[in-house]
């Protein structure tokens, strides 16, 4: 037999396999540095980071299927590589102080949190099921075990379970979908399925159908829609704060990508027959993450019912899924990911070794005693509930006016009645920061350079899309021209 | 022909699967999941798929599960705790979700319409290549790429091992 070999374009997969490099250098840098003092290992992996955004953008603008057809670098999965290289680079820096006050400063956190976006990234420029279902896998190994790292503590195992044993459930109904989805159309390759389904005589077929609806089980369960969101509290809450930030955006960031390549693209032709579902799946999960964070006393908890009630917004992109509901996608992504990480990373300061500090009760009288960490606080949550001038405020005008725009009303009405329900929650952790008095002595907090520079990148991100938002939604606009 | 093993050996799979959660020991849980493997590995041959068949003898029945044996018995957990119970209700809701999911799924693989266009390597082009030179063909051309992420995955999951359960990191 003889093999043809197919042409290996080592350039298109620059950015993964700067990052896979990286990973292993990180491993075996540690091996060699004392204990505590891991920090030329995570500097390694903040270059690694910084090199592969620099060949993402070298690659920005030129779309080309590589490997067979397994992968397709176009702006859109570039422009989500970007997403979750800033996310995995702002976790990082947020993470160095935090892991030196656990006690548990190790290289293996970094090398873990660099496969786990590898493995984003795999999701996000995939082409086919196959290589979409093993950069979810990659991603979510990683994030299971870095969920579980603070290894002496109870809820952080708990935390690693729970979305172990949930995960491994809902990569089965994935997989299951892509097996349906393969013995309806007989392949696996994105666009070979929008070509057989361009003919309309097989859109009937109850496998195909079927096969849709697990997929949309399984990307469902990683980006926490609402029936398939109740690990979301449980781990976001135990898992360490640093790990929490990393994959309420990140996760989010690389599932939405491969949701909207699948659905949006691929399975375009059956619009008609997923549309309502995303319709309800959206109006369920605004509101029950809404109307849940309500009640919630712990703020990691109350984030991540936010974060829960975000992705319905995202979602409300989706059943839009015109050019411009999927660029508003990719905007709000990028804003969702400068004001979530900085939510987190003000929580990390404040937060004390053993899970002290995160009672929404805890930030009592902050505003007076540090004016300037309540200052960003405040500024993150206004952007999470969607206040001028910030990235919030744009990226939930957008997504709500391409629902409008393609005529669906009263989901836009419905997600506006959401946004002003979560107002409610975010302002409360406002008003207890500036209008109560402190509950209990304040101790010091240490001011890291690392945190300080991810602060920084934080506001800036937030506060520069919110007032200068056209940039940005030009770059959205330009990713998805050439898509497929 | 086939027919005639394959009943018998799927009736052997649903029963060894349904004992692997319904045996109080852990032990017995875990052997008759064995049995589970090498009689889903006889499926497997009736489907003509060789190289599978023996990598889940090989692989799952051999390695993977000599090492669970392994642990189950190292960690001796006869003793597990009585699971608290839960409200009556969860569980009524639970079978009621799960059986009308094997009612969709079951109606829409019994349906058995496959109009997906059949690919290139039938049952005699793969018999006179070979099983496992097909296999080993495709997956270090066509399919190089999703093998070479799955070492990253394997990597991952190493290390995550290490770093979960080492005493001292």
């Amino acid at each position: 037999m003889d093999l043809a070999i197919p042409s290996i374009d080592i350039a298109s997969l620059g950015p993964e396999l700067i990052l896979s490099i990286a990973a292993i250098l990180v491993l075996m840098v540690s091996v060699f540095l004392p204990k505590e003092r891991k920090d030329p290992a995570c500097y390694l992996s903040l270059l690694g980071i910084l090199f592969a955004l620099a060949s993402s953008v070298t690659l920005w603008g030129k779309p080309k299927y590589a490997f067979n057809n397994m992968i397709y670098v176009d702006n859109f999965g570039l422009f989500f590589n970007m997403v979750v290289l800033i996310t995995a680079g702002i976790a990082i820096l947020m993470s160095i102080n935090y892991l030196k006050e656990e006690g548990m400063s190790h290289g293996e956190f970094f090398a873990l949190i660099l496969f786990a976006t590898v493995g984003m990234m795999f999701m996000a420029i995939g082409s086919n099921l196959i290589t979409i279902f093993l950069g979810l896998e990659t991603m979510s190994i990683s994030i299971y075990v870095l969920a579980g790292f603070l290894r002496e503590r109870d809820r952080s195992n708990e935390s690693a379970l729970k979305y172990l044993l949930l995960g491994a459930f809902s990569s089965a109904f994935l997989l299951y979908g892509i097996a349906f989805i393969y013995g309806a159309t007989g392949t696996t390759d994105l666009k070979g399925i929008s070509v057989f389904l361009s003919e309309a005589t097989y859109l009937n077929d109850p496998m195909l159908l079927a096969g849709t609806g697990l997929l949309l089980v399984g990307f469902g369960f990683k980006i926490a829609a609402v029936p398939f969101h109740m690990w979301t509290p449980d781990v976001y809450e135990g898992a360490p704060t640093s790990v929490t930030a990393f994959m309420s955006v990140g996760v989010k960031a690389a599932a939405f990508a491969a949701f909207v390549r699948v659905f949006s693209y691929s399975l375009w032709n059956l619009q008609p027959d997923w549309v309502l579902l995303m319709w309800i799946l959206a109006v369920l999960t605004m509101t029950l993450g809404n109307i849940a964070a309500i009640a919630q006393t712990n703020i990691k908890r109350m984030l991540a019912y936010s974060s829960i009630a975000h992705a319905g917004y995202i979602m409300v992109g989706m059943v839009a899924s015109s050019e411009l509901g999927i660029s508003s996608i990719l905007f709000y992504m990028l804003a969702y990911a400068f004001m979530n990480l900085g939510a987190f990373g003000v929580i990390i300061v404040f937060e004390r070794k053993g899970e002290k500090n995160l009672d929404i009760e805890d930030y009592s009288g902050m505003g007076f005693k540090y004016p300037a960490l309540a200052l960003l606080m405040s500024i993150f949550l206004f952007s999470l509930a969607g206040i001028p001038p910030t990235a919030g405020f744009v990226g939930k005008f957008y997504i709500f006016g391409a629902a409008v725009k393609e005529g669906y009303i009263w989901l836009a009405i419905i997600g506006v009645m959401n946004s002003l329900v979560s107002v409610y929650y975010y302002l409360r952790v406002t008003v207890v920061m500036y209008m109560n008095e402190p509950v209990k002595e304040f101790t010091g907090i240490t001011w890291s350079p690392s945190m300080v520079i991810a602060l920084i990148i934080a506001v800036i991100g937030t506060l520069l899309i919110g007032i200068l938002p056209s940039p940005y939604l030009d770059l959205a606009k330009q990713s998805i021209l050439l898509m497929m | 022909m086939t027919a005639f093993f394959f009943f018998p050996i799927a009736i052997v799979v649903l029963i060894s699967a349904s004992l692997v959660i319904f045996f109080r020991n852990p032990v017995h849980s875990a052997l008759s999941l064995l049995l589970t493997f090498f009689s889903l590995a006889g499926l497997y041959i009736l489907l003509n798929a060789q190289f599978v068949a023996a990598i889940q003898v090989i692989v799952y029945a051999g390695a993977i599960m000599v090492l669970f044996l392994f642990v189950i018995m190292l960690l001796n957990l006869d003793k597990v705790k009585k699971e608290r119970e839960r409200h009556p209700l969860q569980k009524a809701f639970g079978i009621l979700i799960a059986s009308l999911l094997l009612v969709v799924l079951g109606s829409v693989i019994a349906s058995g319409i496959l109009y997906g266009t059949k690919g290139i390597y039938t049952v005699e082009k793969v018999a006179a290549i070979g099983n496992t030179k097909a296999i080993a063909g495709l997956l270090f051309t066509d399919w190089i790429l999703p093998f070479e992420i799955t070492s990253i995955l394997l990597l991952a999951a190493i290390v995550g091992a290490i770093v979960l359960s080492k005493k001292e990191l």
